[in-house]
């Protein structure tokens, strides 16, 4: 029996978590619970998540723009942005909407349910880099979601940036994420703009594209190339326009970044589901300079 | 690298050595319409069993080390939560007996991504660390373009690698374990007319290859090319099968699904190949499809794999074997496509 060839164990018997290179961590999620479930609109509610042991969610940090995977056994996994302020740590907050099998299942469970939180994953906004300079978030539908994290960085740390603009497009009034907050963000000095596509009589705000926003927003600078910082987050034909019309108002590529969407089923660079050409939107992204959304084929 | 040679007569020996672990290597099955044999990797007890002067089998060894489906995790479930158990399946060491080149490289590309990336692939690894390989020289059959991707030959990856010089195999030994084996069989330090004669013949091997592929500057040309009408002309054809995937050596791209079992006590999450071709591999929940067309999802297989995966490990992701074009029911073949693309067809 000489030449019977030992059985390698790749594992080390304790996984480090906060080790991405460690292979034990690929199926690891961190046990969490929903501690809340707050109903924005008719599709989508804000379930506040804490990762359960405490050392675990002390030592949890991300950057705005990163997302988690979260997993309910049995039903699925996905991805979600992480919309709470990065000062919380592992004590999340996500806004989901019922669209599919994982988060219809979510739409219906109840305070106490334990889920498995992996992550963070991807790339997240240069908030340092922002600091000192205008910030324009602009964000259509449930665009608002990643746009939330770096807000809140930005209302904690408020007089270390310059002017900050939210625009903010839905299709109708009933669709608006996070009304509750508004006048919370105002307070802070906080140029908070919105539109809907299509209004019920009592509505008293803005009717039309956000387009027409950021236009007037426009206005009244005359050129974005020193001072400004931009995120855009929506669907497809928003940010062909609104990305078109800031690069003609001179703001540079590398300023302007865009959080993406696709369809993941790892998060960690391995089914190709998120593949963009061939960059790894969960690895390489979500978050990308319009340089390299330009240099990408088919990514908006 | 360390070389040997050894009559032919002494494999059946290193067989036997070998044969106290369980052992994988090529078999015949069967003909295709054609009456040509058709060969595929199983697990072999006997060596007469082994058809080592195999052209090429119809499925990739990839399987052994990134299962078509593989359970990833199961879970407990109980009225106050639950519990996940992770098993890698790794269950016992494999020895491959009889890998060509071609194969060899396309489990060095997929160490590229699944074992030497950022969060690295504990299924994959822990069977690819527990592989002995042994590889064995081949003949270009008219699919083969292994060639024009530099994949011909390898030069690392395996335990083992044989060439048949006629009476004898010229062995190149690349881990301890294979010169452990070699040193309880008769074996002798290959002489200077051995050294020619390996010159020679592989010399003589790269000129009896048929299909080529032009790759030079090709990840530009895929971008030059974005828009070219050839992808819907490919994308016409093209029945969005999966068939391609299923029998490539490095396609590994994968969906995960969950299942729960009826007493709500037990559930399980499983990883299953996937094709980039399939219709659902980029829709997202809520409908919105990113590659609805064949055409964009048939592009995007050749941008993956000669373009994307280039810019990342300065290599493309194909060995050329030429499986897909093989298995393909509809007759596209990668070096028509990228001819095709380059505008020379």
């Amino acid at each position: 029996m000489q030449n019977k060839l030992p059985l390698l164990d790749i594992l080390d018997s304790s996984p480090d978590p906060h080790r991405r290179e460690d292979p034990g961590l690929f199926e690891y999620t961190l046990p969490a619970e929903i501690t809340s479930i707050y109903p924005l609109t008719a599709m989508e509610k804000l379930y506040q998540i804490q990762i359960v042991d405490p050392d675990q969610r002390n030592r949890f940090s991300f950057r705005p723009g990163q997302f988690v995977m979260l997993e309910l056994p049995g039903i699925g996994e996905a991805p979600f942005s992480i919309s709470s302020s990065p000062v919380r740590r592992g004590d999340l907050e996500l806004c989901i909407r019922a669209v599919g099998n994982l988060t219809n299942f979510l739409a219906r469970v109840e305070r106490g349910t334990k889920v498995g939180i992996s992550g963070p994953f991807g790339t997240s906004f240069p908030l340092e880099k922002m600091q000192g300079h205008d910030i324009l978030l602009i964000g259509g539908g449930l665009g608002i979601v990643p746009l939330r994290s770096p807000l809140l960085a930005v209302l904690e740390n408020r007089s270390k940036y310059g002017r900050v603009d939210i625009m903010y497009g839905a299709k109708s009034p009933a669709e608006l994420l996070f009304t509750y907050q508004y006048e919370e963000w105002r307070r802070f000095d906080i140029n908070l703009g919105i539109t809907v596509d299509h209004a019920e009589t009592n509505w008293q705000g803005r009717t039309g594209l956000i387009t027409e926003l950021l236009q007037e927003r426009l206005q009244q600078t005359t050129s974005l190339r020193e001072n400004t910082y931009a995120i855009v987050c929506g669907p497809p034909v928003m940010f062909h326009f609104v990305c078109k019309m800031l690069t003609e108002a001179g703001l540079p590529m590398q300023k302007m970044f865009v959080s993406l969407e696709r369809r993941m089923h790892c998060g960690r660079g391995k089914c190709c589901r998120c593949n963009i050409g061939s960059t790894y939107t969960c690895l390489d992204g979500p978050v990308f300079d319009y340089w390299s959304v330009m240099n990408l084929k088919e990514a908006i | 690298m360390i070389f040997k040679v050894f009559k032919k007569e002494e494999l059946a020996r290193l067989h036997e050595l070998l044969a106290v672990n369980i052992m994988v290597g090529p078999v015949a099955r069967g003909n295709d319409r054609n009456g040509k044999p058709l060969y595929d990797f199983e697990v072999v007890s006997d060596f007469a069993e082994l058809a080592l002067d195999y052209t090429q089998t119809v499925h990739s060894p990839k399987r052994f080390v990134l299962p078509y489906r593989e359970t990833l995790s199961t879970f407990t479930l109980n009225p106050n939560g639950w519990e996940k158990q992770v098993d890698l399946n790794v269950r016992h060491p494999l020895v491959f007996f009889g890998m060509h080149a071609c194969d060899i490289n396309a489990l060095n590309k997929l160490d590229l991504v699944l074992a030497k990336s950022t969060y690295p692939n504990p299924y994959y690894l822990g069977k690819r660390k527990n592989l002995f390989i042994l590889g064995l020289s081949c003949n270009p059959e008219p699919q083969c373009f292994c060639r024009s991707m530099g994949t011909d030959s390898a030069s690392h990856g395996f335990d083992l690698f044989l060439t048949d010089l006629g009476g004898k195999y010229f062995a190149e030994i690349l881990s301890a374990t294979a010169f452990d084996l070699l040193s309880q069989i008769s074996c002798q330090e290959p002489s200077s007319k051995d050294h020619t004669l390996y010159k020679h013949l592989t010399n003589e091997k790269s000129k009896r290859y048929t299909t080529s592929v032009d790759t030079s500057d090709l990840t530009k040309i895929l971008d030059l090319e974005f828009a070219s009408k050839a992808w819907d002309y490919w994308g016409e054809k093209c029945l969005s099968c999966g068939t391609c995937a299923n029998v490539c050596p490095t396609c590994y791209c994968y969906g995960v699904e969950e299942q729960i079992d009826l007493d709500l006590r037990h559930a399980g999450k499983t990883r299953s190949l996937h094709s980039c071709n399939l219709i659902d591999f980029a829709k997202v929940a809520g409908g919105h499809n990113f590659r609805p067309e064949s055409a964009t999802r048939l592009k995007y297989r050749y941008y993956h794999k000669h373009r994307g995966f280039v810019e990342a490990f300065e290599e493309p992701l194909c060995v050329g074997c030429g499986r897909c074009g093989a298995a393909c029911l509809a007759d596209i073949t990668p070096p028509e496509v990228i001819a095709s693309v380059r505008g020379k067809m």
